[in-house]
This record gives structure tokens, sequence and C-alpha cells, in this order.
């Protein structure tokens, strides 16, 4: 197996054994993303020089018996809406191109002082908005299992390094499945914590009450050691909450004998591809045959999670995105003598076509006399969709469901109609909406060859169980070796 | 609901947003698809159903009235397109 | 016919805290454009406020004095419009669910007292400010101010004349001050107030169009601003017209009202509540907490004063002026035993010599107990009232002891009897003449014995003992 091919704990374990060193890795991924990046296009900026010096330190601490823990010397990526001091966050927009942020967002604090090597920061659909990684800026990124199909989105970057071995591991966002619909797409493990979970702070915020900083993974394992490295409560965060860290690994192996499996009605929609119901009832059988019992359920208010989200999403995104201006930083429009034109100039070059839409959809929901219409009505409805899971969890420990309708579907497929694209996420969104932790990992592949993900769903701060789940699974399903041909 | 291309001008105009003539077009009809859809949210039964606007209902999210220290004009300019070194420059508000 | 005004306040107080409301940066005013920020009051990308505690708790301070119902839930909202001192693009506020409710303050207009309601106090954070170039059409934007802390107190619409406007805006600006939760700096802004107007026939129950008006930065500009715009609203009305709801600007060299240019678009501020601010909690224990730390406030006072010093009720409103003031006085008062004397003194000489030398109570030269010492001493007839007032000079320039004064010059009064009796003496023998023209009658010739007396011992004898044994002998003779 080369080097970029390896988990976080495999290297860990060489780094431990002594036999690897990190800058080792760090040159191996970095010659890997010479050889496919051009093809792929993962990244938007790569961070060779400082990602170079961090594994060197990395080294010297271990030469002095220093390391930091399973983090320390592994090379990861972050997703382009993760505020570095030291390289430009651009959140895939012409807006904000050249921007460098004066602070670490906390997750990247973290990353540091768990001796993290950064590689970049990964391609994403412009402030996020998008599920296929096309409104980006800086072009698209192609899934690296087929070049002519979209990696998902809005964290593509981040799934697709992670599959093309680009990086070992990379962080992402997930607000209405961001981070589980692309790693579905690309065949790797995308989990997004609960709300609160992780802190936002330095995060770009595309719906703040949505967003949620996860990580994509070759396998459970590292999505245990990731989140027990970013998650925790923060100061600078009023909505994260001071719940206590477990050690998520500990739970890792535990088996799910005797739980509840929840299996939703509502998901069997219209259509579905026939290949993603199979890949649920693949690892619903696994799951019987782990002694879990496999029960039918329902979230009655699942079929309005789609309008819901998309009224939510864009109002807050709507307000979110008013301080892109042209004034403190980012784009200006030049040469306009009045500041309407200025910020209406520099607005309309500075975002894409997805963004403006969600911006318009935004600002009309919230405008007078709609806002009863629309955005009370949706968080009510938020509210209904929210005791669906609370009544749910009082029956299973967890629910399974596909994490996508479709395998990745082709380039250009849907970018020219918006709400053909936003039922891509039917199934990851009402997580977001309840706040509740979602985890896709790898279950079997289309006829054509594509990955499949399945989706498992947690209460609130039950991440332990949701990765117990998962890796129990991840053991039971069977092993398919296939690397994408790059 | 059906929105008109006023409407979409008047959303435009609060969101500080040129549009093309084309754009107006094509934002029209995605908006009032989009609308359109959204509508089913109107079947869903929420009499005295509470809004939920935050995942988290509270928290003693509080800081201490403690000065930190500030980043420095320089550092607050450094990303700006346009200032004098001491402020940022933008045309003349009208008052 | 017969306008009736309906006129209505929002005052903007920002409050004393040491740093802004969502961030650490300092709140201190002055300070070089720019320098007081940080990503989170510049509004960068990613970044999240943190909602400093001691706002709150000035707030329900207000609150409570102004005997708002404080709600156990409150919440955040975002006010959303582009504005080049607005760093996000929006304002953190409060709004379909404020702090505080259901409120009032007294007010004395032309003797009579009247409660003006207020409709709610919220919290919100200031917004930066604009510089404007004088040669080149350009404005500079300074983010210093931005996110510092604010209460925005909406009175209800029952105040029905610039003079009750005026006395409300008086009320909650000595209480605010009175609290030391806000400096009351009008010309600095850290008290600004905005009105709404507008005029209704006599008797009818509801309002007609209203004007906001803006831009008063003087209790005396906010009367003169509202004088003006009623009548501005009533020639209109009269001649047939219609008021338009606009945002009129004061212009204080004009003595007019005049319509805002820039912000002419519909206000649709696009409110929803905050997602990256929970709902804010106010346990009842808290309040209590609070309630208890208040401070006696001026009208409780003033009653007080009135009550137990059996001052007159002017005196009481300019000693209660200020808390400083009046706990001076208090001291004054407690030395001394003698109210109106210790009112006397505070409300004359030692406001008129702060103002003469353009110094605060709390850099009065002279303590209150040293001059409850001075006015001690001329009630025990130590010094006369007259040569009191050159000790009081004296005790302004060197701050020295009233007593050490008197001595330091010898102004004691002669108060003993056999000294006073043997000058009496010397001068009756001195004067033959005159003691005959006394006997025969001519009694006017009383005051130059006392002349004489004074002179003798360079007016330190006591008047009254001088007038008693001057009586007695004569009448002897």
């Amino acid at each position: 197996m080369e080097l970029h091919e390896h988990t976080i704990h495999s290297l860990e374990e060489r780094l431990r054994e002594g036999e690897i060193t990190s800058l080792e890795i760090t040159k191996a991924i970095f010659e890997r993303i010479e050889a496919v990046e051009d093809r792929v296009h993962s990244y938007i900026t790569l961070m060779r020089e400082s990602a170079f010096e961090s594994a060197r330190q990395s080294d010297r601490r271990r030469e002095k018996g220093e390391t930091r823990g399973p983090l320390d010397g592994i090379p990861v990526a972050l997703k382009d809406l993760l505020c570095t001091k030291d390289a430009p966050t651009t959140c895939g927009s012409h807006i904000l191109e050249n921007f460098m942020s004066p602070y670490d967002a906390s997750v990247v604090e973290k990353l540091r002082a768990a001796g993290a090597v950064i590689l970049g920061k990964t391609n994403m659909d412009e402030f996020a908005m998008g599920s296929s990684t096309e409104t980006s800026y800086f072009g698209v990124t192609r899934n690296p299992w087929d070049l002519e199909r979209i990696p998902g989105g809005s964290s593509g970057g981040s799934a697709s390094a992670v599959a093309a071995g680009e990086c070992i591991a990379s962080l992402g966002s997930d607000t209405g499945g961001s981070i589980r619909q692309p790693a579905a797409h690309c065949g790797v493990v995308g989990m997004k914590p609960t709300y609160g979970r992780v802190s936002r702070y330095g995060l770009v915020a595309f719906a703040s009450s949505l967003d949620q900083i996860g990580s994509l993974t070759k396998d459970i394992e590292d999505s245990a050691i990731i989140l027990g490295v970013i998650a925790g409560h923060d100061k600078r965060d009023s909505t994260s909450l001071p719940e206590p860290v477990p050690d998520y690994r500990k739970f890792l192996g535990r088996g799910i004998e005797g739980w509840v499996v929840g299996i939703p009605e509502e998901y069997y929609i219209e259509g579905i591809d026939p290949e993603a119901t199979e890949a649920v009832e693949r690892a619903a059988e696994a799951m019987k045959e782990l002694g879990a019992e496999c029960r039918e359920i329902s979230l009655p208010h699942t079929r309005y999670g789609i309008a819901a989200y998309y009224i939510i999403g864009p109002a807050e995104a709507s307000s979110n995105l008013a301080r892109y201006d042209g004034i403190r930083y980012g784009l200006r429009a030049s040469g306009r003598k009045q500041l309407i034109d200025l910020y209406r100039s520099t607005r309309a070059a500075g975002f894409g076509a997805e963004v403006k839409r969600r911006i318009m959809i935004g600002t009309y929901a919230l405008s007078s006399g709609y806002y009863d219409a629309y955005y009370k009505k949706a968080s009510q409805v938020r509210t209904l969709m929210k005791r669906d899971f609370d009544d749910a969890f009082g029956i299973c420990d967890v629910i399974l469901t596909p994490t996508t309708p479709t395998a990745a579907f082709r380039l250009g497929e849907k970018i020219d109609d918006p709400l053909r694209m936003y039922l891509s996420d039917v199934f990851t969104l009402p997580a977001n909406l309840a706040g509740i932790p979602g985890l896709s990992l790898p279950c079997g592949f289309t006829e054509k060859g594509l990955p499949l993900g399945i989706q498992l769903l947690a209460g609130y701060f039950k991440e332990d169980k949701l990765l117990q789940a998962a890796y129990a699974l991840e053991k039971a399903l069977p092993r398919d070796q296939r690397r994408p041909a790059l | 609901m059906k929105i008109t291309k006023e409407e979409v001008q008047y959303v435009a105009d609060l969101a500080r947003l040129t549009l093309s003539k084309e754009e107006k077009e094509v934002f029209t009809t995605h908006l009032n698809d989009i609308l359109m859809y959204v509508d089913i949210l109107k079947s869903a039964d929420t009499m005295d159903v509470e809004p939920m606007s935050h995942v988290v209902e509270s928290a003693e999210a509080f800081r201490d009235d403690v000065v930190t220290p500030s980043i420095g004009t320089d550092a607050a300019l450094a990303n700006a397109p346009d200032h004098n070194g001491s402020a940022f420059r933008v045309p003349r508000v009208i008052e | 016919m017969e306008f009736e005004p309906v006129i209505g306040l929002e005052v903007h107080a920002q409050l004393l805290t040491n740093s802004k409301i969502f961030c650490g940066c300092s709140t201190k005013f002055g300070a070089p454009p720019n320098s007081h920020t940080c990503p989170v009051c510049l509004g960068m990308p990613g970044v999240l406020p943190v909602l400093n505690r001691i706002v709150v708790e000035y707030a329900i301070k207000m609150a409570l004095a102004v005997n708002c119902t404080i709600n156990p839930l409150s919440e955040w909202a975002r006010k959303n419009y582009f504005y080049p001192d607005l760093p996000k693009g929006y304002q953190i506020t409060q709004y379909a669910y404020p702090l505080a409710e259901h409120g009032w303050v007294e007010i004395e207009t032309n003797g009579e007292t009247k409660r003006i309601g207020i409709a709610r106090i919220h919290m919100e954070e200031d917004a930066g400010k604009l510089i404007h170039d004088e040669k080149i059409p350009v404005s500079y934007v300074d983010m210093n101010r931005a996110g510092v802390p604010l209460i925005e107190i909406v009175s209800e619409p029952e105040i029905r004349s610039p003079e009750e406007g005026a006395d409300y805006l008086r009320r909650l600006h000595e209480i605010l001050v009175y609290l030391e939760i806000c400096d009351g700096n009008m010309e600095e802004g850290s008290f600004r107030c905005d009105a709404n107007v507008s005029l209704r026939p006599k008797g009818q129950e509801s309002f007609g169009t209203r004007t906001e008006l803006k831009n008063m930065n003087s209790f005396r500009n906010v009367q003169r601003a509202l004088e003006y715009e009623i009548k501005r609203q009533k020639y209109i009305l009269e001649n047939g017209g219609r008021v338009v709801q606009e945002t009129r600007l004061w212009d204080d060299a004009e003595g007019a009202t005049f319509p805002m240019r820039g912000k002419e678009e519909a206000h649709d501020y696009r409110y929803f509540p905050d997602p990256d601010l929970p709902p804010l909690v106010v346990s009842s224990r808290w309040v209590e907490d609070i309630g208890r730390t208040l401070p006696e406030l001026p009208s409780e006072k003033r009653k007080r004063f009135i009550r137990n010093y059996g001052i007159p009720p002017y005196d009481a409103e300019v000693l209660t002026s200020s808390r400083a003031l009046a706990d001076y006085f208090e001291a004054v008062a407690a030395r001394c035993g003698k109210s109106k004397a210790a009112s006397n003194w505070v409300m004359g000489d030692i406001m008129g010599h702060l103002k003469e030398d353009k110094l605060e109570m709390n850099e009065c030269p002279v303590a209150a107990e040293s001059l409850g010492d001075l006015i001690k001493l001329i009630e025990d007839g130590t010094i006369s009232g007259k040569m009191a007032k050159e000790v009081f000079e004296e005790m302004w320039r060197s701050g020295k002891e009233p007593a050490v004064i008197i001595k330091e010059k010898g102004m004691e009064q002669i108060t003993d009897p056999s000294a006073l009796e043997k000058v009496i003496d010397d001068i009756l023998a001195a004067h033959p003449t005159q003691v005959e023209q006394y006997k025969g009658g001519k009694e006017k010739v009383f005051g130059f014995f006392v002349g004489q007396v004074m002179k003798a011992t360079k007016g330190q004898a006591n008047p009254t003992m001088v007038n008693d044994i001057l009586k007695e002998k004569l009448g002897a003779l």
C-alpha cells in the first residue's frame, strides 16, 4: 500500500514504531497531489512550505518524545471556509479571492495544537451553497471515481482529496449534507457532529443555525480520532455547548447487539435509485447479523424538509453575506462614485449565480409581509421535524437511511436546474434542521462502479453511539478493495 | 404565489445586487419554481407550534467585561480595498 | 381646529462598560480611528458574538429604575440594512422579545406631575462613525464605536408638548447618570434622542401621520425641534395639506427640520432571530440581586430631602440634580445640623465657585465637613456671616479648615464680657458730648457708639453683646 492510501490510525502506528517520518508522509502526499491534482482539482490553495515545516517540527517532537497525540504529523486538508492566518480563505468566491484572515478558526487552532500538518485549502461550492462543487469561482472539482462526475458538495474538494489520496483526512462543513453527500459520492466517511459539538468560530457562515464542522476520512476510526480533537466547548461560540468530550475511540468495537435501528418509511421516496435502496438493505442486513433489531419508524414531517431548509438556509445566508460590501475586505468594484453603486456592483461582480439566487430567496422570505408565511412557517416546521426525531430516538438507538437518492451525477447535469439540485439533499438536511449528528459511510458500488453511501443518525451528543454503530457496520460490510483509477 | 419581475427588482435592491436583464428573467423563473415548491409548507399543521430558531435553546454564554487587546489599525485595514492609513475610505455618504 | 401633538421619544444610551457588547475591545472614546477593533467588531468572515454580562446587568438596572417588567426570556435579532458604518450589514438588537417592557417615569411640567409610559427597553450594538472629507467626495469609516453597548428606551406616545418631552428626557438622563451606567454626554453621543411627532385634532383617538426627528444633540435642541416640527405640521394641516411620513434632521443653525436625503428607501429591515446568540434567560434571582444594588433614585431623593430636611422643593430639585451634589449637601447638613443654611451655602457659594472654576463636584476643594464647620461657627457666633464669606474664599483657595483660617487671621469675635466692658467704658469716657446727647433722648447716637466699638475691636466684637452691654451702661448712666 502506498503512503497516501493510509488512514490516520495506521500512519499513527507506523510513526510510533519509527518506520516512517511525518516529512516522508507529507512529501508522499505532495507527490500524489502533483500526480492527480490537475485532473481532480481538490485544492484552491496549497501550503507546501508551511506543511513541510510543520512536518519537520512534528518529527522533532517525536524524537524528543513530545508527540501530541494521534494527529501529530498527519497531513490534513481544510475546506476553504475555515479561517487561516497563513493562507487565503476564499470560500470559493471571487469576492474573497485575496482575503487573508487575521485569525485562525478554533478548529484550526485545535488541529495545529494537535500537531496536524495542514496541506492546504480545498475547493468548495461558493460559500458552501451547492451540492456539486460546480459553483466555485475557482473551477469545478471532479469525482476521483469518474472524472466526468461531480464529487458532491459543498465540501467536494475535501471529499475528493481524501478519496484521491491528496490528504489523509480533511475537514469540511455541513449545512444540509455538505459533508455527508460528497463523502457518499466519493466513497469516504463523512461525519457531521451535533450542532454545538464543534465550535463554529472561524467557520465562514452560510446558515448559522445549521452549519457544523466535521470530518471526511477513510474510515470510522479516523472520524473518531478527528472528532476527539475538534469537539468541545469554545467560549468564542455561544452556541457551542459545554458537554464533556468522551474518548470516542473507546466505543469502537463494542458492537451493537440488542440495539434498535430505525428505518424511516418516509425515506423511500419517488426518484430514489434502486441501487441506493439496496445499499440500505445491505446495511440493514449486516446490522441484523450483528444482533441489532431493524424496525420501520416514521418521521412524518420529512416531506417538508427541503422546503423548510430552502427558506431557513437562504434567509440566514442573505444576512450572513451582507458583510461582503467591498469596504473592509474583499473585492470592490472599481470606479463607482456613488455608495449604492459600489455596493450593487461589488456584490454583482463578486458573487456567483447560486449565491445570488439564495440571497434573493432569503431576502424575499424575510421581507416585509412575507416573514410569517415563509421564515416563521419554516421555523415551525423545523420544530415538528425535531420532534419527529425526539420521538424516534425514544424508540431506537440509531436511524439508518440512504445518504443520497442517487450516486454522483454528471458534471453540468443539474447546474441549471436549482430545484433538482436541491432535491439531492433530501436525506441529509433533516439532521441539520434538527441539529442531530449524522454520518455517511461507504456501502458498496453501483453497477457503473460509483460509490454508494448510507447514512446513520443518532440523538443529540450521541456521537459515541453513532461511531460505535458505524464502526460495527463498517467491519461487517464486505470489504471492497477498489480504488479510484486515477 | 407568483413573484413578479418588479418584486424581483425590489428584492435585488434590498440585497444590493445589480441584476442583468437575463439574470432578472432567470431569477424570476427560478424563484417562482422554488417558491411554488416551498408552498408545500402551507399544508403543515403548525397551529400552536413554536418556531425553532436555535438548536441550543439557552446557554450561559457570557463574557466578563474585560478589555482584551485589539488587533490594531494596520491589521484592521490590511484587507481593505481602499483606506487612508487610519480609516476605510468610501464614496461620500450623503445624510 | 385645535391640534394636539402626539410625541414618542426613543433614547439611545451608551453603557459605561469597559469592553464592547460582543467582543473584548475597549469602549474608550477618542482613540485613534480603528485602533479599538478586532475581527468580531469589524465583522470579519467567520466571527461570532459573545455577550458581555455587564451589559445585561446595566440594562436591567435601568429597567428596574423605570418600573419595567423584566422578561425572563428575551431574544436577539438581526436588523438588516446596508450602511458603511455597519460592519456586518446587520445590527444585533432585540426586536420581538425585548429585555424589558411596560415601565414609566414621572415628569413634572408647570407644577403638574404625569406618568409617561415606557414601552420597552432593549439592548443593541452601536454602529461605527463616518467622517466626511471636506474637500473631496469621500467619507472615512472608523469602527471604534462599532459594538459599543447601547440600550434603547422607547416611550409610549404619551408626550403632549415639547416641554413634557424635554422634561421626560431630563428624567431619563438623570436616572442613567445616577445609576452610573451612562455618562450622559449628549455632545459625544453617549445619550441620543430621536422623536416621533404627529398631530391630531383634539379629542380624536387615532394618530396622525408622523415624522421621525433626528440629530438633536441637547435638551434645548430637542425642545426646539419639537416646537418647530409641531408648528410645521400644524401649518400643513391647517392649509389642507398632508404630512409626509419621513425622517427629518434638525438643523441647529437654521432652527428647522429638513428631510433626510441619504436613506430614502423603504425601511424593510428583515428582522429575524440571530442564530449566533441563544435566547437570553434572566432569572428572577439575578433581577433581585441587581435590584439590591440600585441606589436611591433622584425622584425618591427629592421627596426625602423636602420631607427630612424641610427645604423648599426648588432646593431639593437643584441639590438632587447629581448624586455627588446630593451626597455633598447631605454631608454638610449632617455636620452642621442646619439644613436650610447648608442648602444655601451649597447652592450658592459651592455651585457658583464650581461653575466659575469649571470644576466637577468631586473636584471641590472645600470638604463637606469643613463647610459644615464653617456654618457651625456662624451659628455659634464665633464669626459673623460677613466674615464667613471671607473665610470661605480662603477655604476655597487653600483648602484649610475654617477654624485654622480664623485663628491665623485673628478673626474670632470678642465675646469676653469683661473685655468688651472695658472697651465700652473707654469709649463712653472718651465721648462725653455724645453720651449727653443720648441721655437727652437722641437715640440715634447709639449707632455711633456701636461703630466706635467695632472700630476699636477691628470688627471682631460680638455685635449682640456690644448692643446689650452698651444699652446696659448707657441706661445706668
